[in-house]
């Protein structure tokens, strides 16, 4: 493997040899030899670590192996674990709730994120404190942060209510126990955490882009709004996806923090995708099943994610 | 370099690890749910320490987590546990899989005898196939589903002199699911004491058994079924006849009219805290818990009171309680059985009782003066007359998660009618029996 | 400054002033959550579930105690003839009438989040450190392809991941051990570890090194004597974000270990009190998790941006 032994005396041994060594990248080791020495073990590691049980699950989601009865006889169920799947109408139900779950905590965190950064691209006095201050919810362990705010939203002892009461909303609210409002709750939630972080980011996008197209704009005597629409917006664009891209991966898989608000309830109007993978794999013991599932997952983020980096790709070329 | 460092790493670590495991000898690991009664029994151990030498290590989880941890670790084949206080569902998994060792030859050898545990409890925690000879665990904690109530709130003249007046009968604990419904419903929305208060907390836990173990009470009580008792696993008609539709309703009611604001995923410690808090006249939860209510600063001593599951056509209450056993993939094994047969022994029974544990042994449970030794010990008795257990067979979990769905959906969601969650139940079941092989296809 | 004239790039002081009121205002009302959970760690349990919730309340260590702790409830006549306490905090626990009963495992469990977070972050940096600095200088066949794969190695929700792990665990015996979750951990968080260090590195010109094996070095040499050290700010940076991931995972955690590898998140939520959930000792165990990351955030605040995104954005 890499062990090239970095011993001093060599560089006195020949000094001719070595410029040539030097070019071919050092004693033996040609640069190529010592590029995939370094990759290796990485690679190796990926291979074992994601490859292999990757080609695991697909196996398995063809089967009806159950890991609590490893002795049973594995029976093989072609494509008949996908089917039902699909053809699960609780299924769907968990994907509609994913799907809420995600278009809202996006937009919004990409609204007030947004509008953070632009505020705090005005500089003002002390903004850095405040800047580093914003970013504390997201280093919060999200399981952590799912308990708690299930204790902040009991309606007789939690101060949510409290708080909702004191700018005069109704102090009644049940975020948790009712079937409308609770989808709402874990999305509050996940913004909570997380607009700091699509803050910092589309903080970087206005702060790269370049003031003389500001310059130019004010010359040709530009309004506030077509400066914003026709300068700011298109520059900040690119990282607008970005953030899109990064905040779908995460929410997609997103278990921590749902699986301690809410456990799927009331019902199962807030049980996630992830949250009844682990439900099938973990507590029921369908391991073929949940694998189909898992599988379907994969390709799901694999797609959307694929179809954002196209998108962010044709945007960054305009 | 790197990459020999870290196998280096990697090797030190397998060293150290293997060279601790060496390093154990008089020591024994229970694992069991965190909660007051596991406290009581590491209290009561220190004896099994003093007489035998072998130190005890716990393992203690939280309800909520219990379960998928444990279950998880005997699949895993783990060495965490050498004594394993199970729930008495996963009887019928662990026996099957060989996670327990069976234990008849060793309660023969020993003179431990099934006969000196109260009949319940030897059926429930300890056999499989359920009601056979065999067995797997020794009952250790007996317990079920009661009820706790607010003694001083019912005593106050002017609420009795109101209720007297609405319902012309007095305010005291309800003997039938009718007469619950009635006080808690005095209680919802009253002020008391300057704070508003409600009439129940009951069991909505939607996650691990919480719901189920709530609504058995009013499925049982007015005719729910798990099958035909003459034929096994025909479930159509029992598990959704009229009697069980109209039990799921009046938990459903009583859920709609008289429970606390957002007591929708309340479980045990939920119940508690909600009770603790003040927030309700009635606490729906296991008897378990009774010692420490007791002794709460807030609400126990004379403020609070105790009965037993009330009556609708029928009167049942959810079992709860675990057996204790020894793991199979234990090195200890030796050692765990001397637990057992230490625990086994009457006086040390009597310990775990005086200590906040709830002994399933005859020979205290029929002494006299029991009933009268703690302020629960009536309803303790009174319980375990009337247990019925949720299903033991080895694919409990699926049937268990099913029941919480369907339920949880139509009580706490409010989806669809209860016939057509019932019969949704019944379509489940049949759908896990088969995949088992319990049912022909 | 142009004087009166406003220019575009400098808001006016009124700008400024609403901006601030903004943000300000902002982050007072988030962080009103975090503030609370700290008070709570100094309330009793009590306190913590009054009804309706008080603002102010006794401050009281009971929490913290109580996290460290397990104790056992006792009769009042058990209590009176006990000897007086030997310690501040049997005192504490006293008050409560109970005993000392023993330590809790959250310290067991602080040891565990800190070994595997900082043995896996090791390892992935290390690796990681090899793997970039080969993708940056040298020519591997189908590199963006393997960038791409690295990355999506992400994607999969740990859920998912966690089954065939299982298994994989099972066979092996790294079930509920330090070494298994610290591989894994390393292997999720090589992805993140190869893209910010290939960044990195990609900003260290090539020149030094060059000229350093023009001087007779070998490219290993090259390597550890002159890239490293420059490359130095970059792989604490990137350490310190593979730290964050294993520090706050949670699914992992939840699904592969049990008693003797389990580290805190999975075990926070489930700090029971007596039948209920501690609150105060709940609150106290999330502010001793979160100081370790406040204090990294604080120290690394010019290198987030970077972090959270693979390396994607500079500032």
């Amino acid at each position: 493997m890499a062990a090239v032994p970095v011993v001093p005396g060599v560089r006195e041994a020949g000094g001719a040899i070595l410029s040539r060594a030097a070019r071919s990248g050092g004693q033996g080791l040609s640069d190529r030899a010592l590029a995939w020495c370094f990759v290796g073990p990485t690679l190796v590691l990926l291979l074992a670590f994601n490859i292999f049980p990757l080609l695991w699950t697909v196996f398995l989601s063809f089967t009806n192996y159950r890991a609590n009865r490893p002795n049973a006889e594995l029976a093989w169920l072609g494509i008949s674990n996908y089917r039902r799947v699909l053809g699960d109408e609780a299924m769907w139900e968990h994907m509609r709730a994913t799907a809420h779950f995600l278009c809202w905590s996006i937009a919004l965190q990409l609204l007030l994120g947004f509008a953070l950064a632009l505020m705090l691209n005005r500089r003002f006095r002390t903004h850095s404190f405040w800047s580093t201050a914003i970013l504390l919810p997201m280093m919060l362990a999200p399981a952590v942060v799912g308990t708690f705010w299930k204790y902040f939203f009991e309606p007789q002892y939690g101060i949510f209510n409290r708080f909702v009461e004191l700018f005069g909303g109704p102090g009644n609210l049940t975020m948790l126990g009712d079937t409308t409002l609770s989808p709402w709750a874990i999305v509050l939630v996940d913004t909570w955490m997380w607009t700091p972080y699509v803050m910092l980011l589309l903080l970087a996008g206005l702060r790269s882009i370049p003031a003389y197209l500001y310059e130019a704009a004010e010359i040709d005597r530009a309004s506030e709004w077509t400066k914003f629409w026709r300068i700011t917006l298109p520059m900040v664009m690119p990282f607008i996806i970005l953030a899109l891209l990064f905040r779908t991966i995460e929410n997609f898989k997103m278990f921590d923090l749902v699986d301690q608000l809410t456990n799927g309830g009331p019902g199962s109007v807030t049980e996630l995708a992830s949250i009844a993978l682990k439900r099938e794999a973990f507590e029921k013991w369908r391991t073929g099943y949940a694998s189909a599932f898992a599988i379907i997952l994969f390709v799901a983020i694999y797609g959307l994610s694929l179809i954002t980096v196209r998108f962010l790709d044709r945007v960054k070329q305009r | 370099m790197s990459f020999r460092i870290s196998k280096l790493a990697i090797a030190a670590f397998a060293a150290i690890t293997a060279v601790g495991a060496q390093a154990q000898t008089k020591q024994l690991t229970l694992c069991w749910a965190a909660w007051d009664p596991a406290n009581a029994l590491v209290e009561l151990s220190k004896d099994f320490t003093a007489k035998t030498g072998i130190q005890m290590k716990y393992e203690f989880v939280p309800w909520p987590n219990f379960a998928q941890r444990m279950l998880n670790e005997l699949n895993s084949r783990g060495k965490l546990c050498d004594l394993l206080i199970g729930d008495s569902q996963w009887i019928g998994s662990a026996a099957t899989e060989g996670h327990y060792v069976k234990l008849n030859e060793f309660f023969d050898k020993n003179g431990i005898k099934m006969a000196d545990f109260m009949p319940a409890t030897v059926e429930g925690y300890s056999t499989w196939p359920k009601g056979s000879p065999n067995y797997w665990a020794l009952p250790a904690m007996g317990d079920a589903v009661a009820f706790t109530y607010r003694k001083d709130w019912f005593a106050k003249p002017e609420l009795q002199a109101e209720f007297k007046a609405k319902h012309s009968r007095d305010l005291a604990p309800p003997k039938t699911w009718d007469e619950f419904k009635q006080v808690a419903q005095f209680f919802q929305n009253r002020t008391v004491d300057g704070k508003k208060v409600y009439g129940a907390a009951l069991y909505t836990e939607r996650g691990s058994e919480g719901i189920t173990m709530g609504v058995a009470n009013t499925l049982y009580a007015y005719g729910f079924e798990y099958a035909n008792p003459k034929k096994a696993y025909d479930m159509q008609g029992y598990v959704n006849s009229p009697g069980a539709v109209k039990g799921l309703q009046v938990y459903k009611d009583l859920y709609d009219c008289c429970t606390p604001p957002g007591h929708s995923n309340a479980y045990m410690t939920e119940d508690l805290d909600a009770y603790k808090s003040g927030q309700v006249a009635m606490q729906m939860n296991f008897i378990a818990f009774f010692p420490g209510i007791s002794k709460d600063p807030q609400v126990g001593g004379e403020k609070t009171g105790f009965f037993a599951i009330p009556k609708g056509d029928k009167q049942y209450a959810q079992l709860g309680g675990q057996g204790i056993s020894v793991v199979k993939y234990s090195d200890k094994k030796d050692m765990a059985l001397e637990y057992l047969k230490w625990f086994a022994q009457p006086t040390v029974q009597k310990k775990w009782w005086d200590g906040g544990g709830f002994t399933c042994h005859t020979a205290i449970l029929n002494a006299p003066g029991f009933d009268q030794s703690t302020p629960y010990a009536q309803v303790f008795l009174d319980s375990m007359k009337i247990v019925k257990d949720f299903w033991a067979e080895p694919s409990y979990a699926q049937l268990l998660l099913a029941m919480q769905k369907r339920v949880h959906d139509y009580v706490v969601a409010g989806k669809g009618e209860p016939k057509a969650a019932l019969d949704g139940l019944v379509k489940d079941w049949t759908e896990v029996f088969t995949e088992d092989g319990k049912l022909g296809k | 400054m142009r004087a009166a004239v406003h220019s575009p790039l400098e808001p006016t002081a009124r700008a400024k002033w609403f901006a601030g009121v903004v943000v300000i205002g902002y982050a007072l009302i988030t962080l009103i959550p975090l503030v609370w959970i700290f008070m709570t760690g100094f309330r009793t349990p009590s306190d913590a579930i009054a009804y309706p919730p008080k603002l102010i309340a006794q401050p009281s260590l009971v929490g913290y105690v109580n996290l460290f702790t397990t104790r056992s409830r006792v009769g009042a006549e058990e209590l009176a003839a006990l000897p007086p306490p030997a310690t501040w905090y049997e005192g504490v626990v006293r008050e409560q009438q109970m005993i000392l009963a023993g330590p809790s495992r959250f310290a067991d469990r602080y040891a565990n989040s800190l070994a595997i977070g900082f043995g896996s972050t090791l390892l992935s940096v290390v690796l990681g450190t090899l793997a970039a600095y080969a993708f940056s200088r040298f020519r591997v066949p189908g590199k963006d392809d393997l960038l791409f794969f690295i990355l999506s190695t992400r994607m999969m929700p740990p859920v998912a991941v966690a089954i065939p792990i299982y298994l994989m665990y099972r066979h092996l015996g790294l079930n509920d051990t330090h070494l298994g979750l610290i591989l894994l951990y390393t292997v999720v968080n090589l992805s993140l570890a190869v893209w910010l260090l290939k960044g990195f590195m990609d900003e260290i010109p090539r020149e030094y090194e060059e000229a350093a094996m023009v001087d007779g070095y070998t490219r290993w040499q090259a390597f550890v004597k002159v890239v490293l050290p420059q490359a130095s700010t970059g792989i604490a940076t990137t350490a310190i974000f593979c730290l964050i991931f294993a520090w706050n995972e949670y699914a992992f955690a939840l699904l592969l270990t049990s008693g003797t590898a389990q580290t805190s998140p999975p075990f926070i939520p489930t700090i029971i009190g007596e039948g209920g959930l501690d609150w105060p000792a709940m609150a106290a165990g999330t502010t001793l998790f979160l100081l370790p990351v406040l204090f990294f955030t604080v120290l690394l605040r010019k290198h987030l941006l970077r972090g959270i995104t693979f390396g994607a954005i500079r500032k």
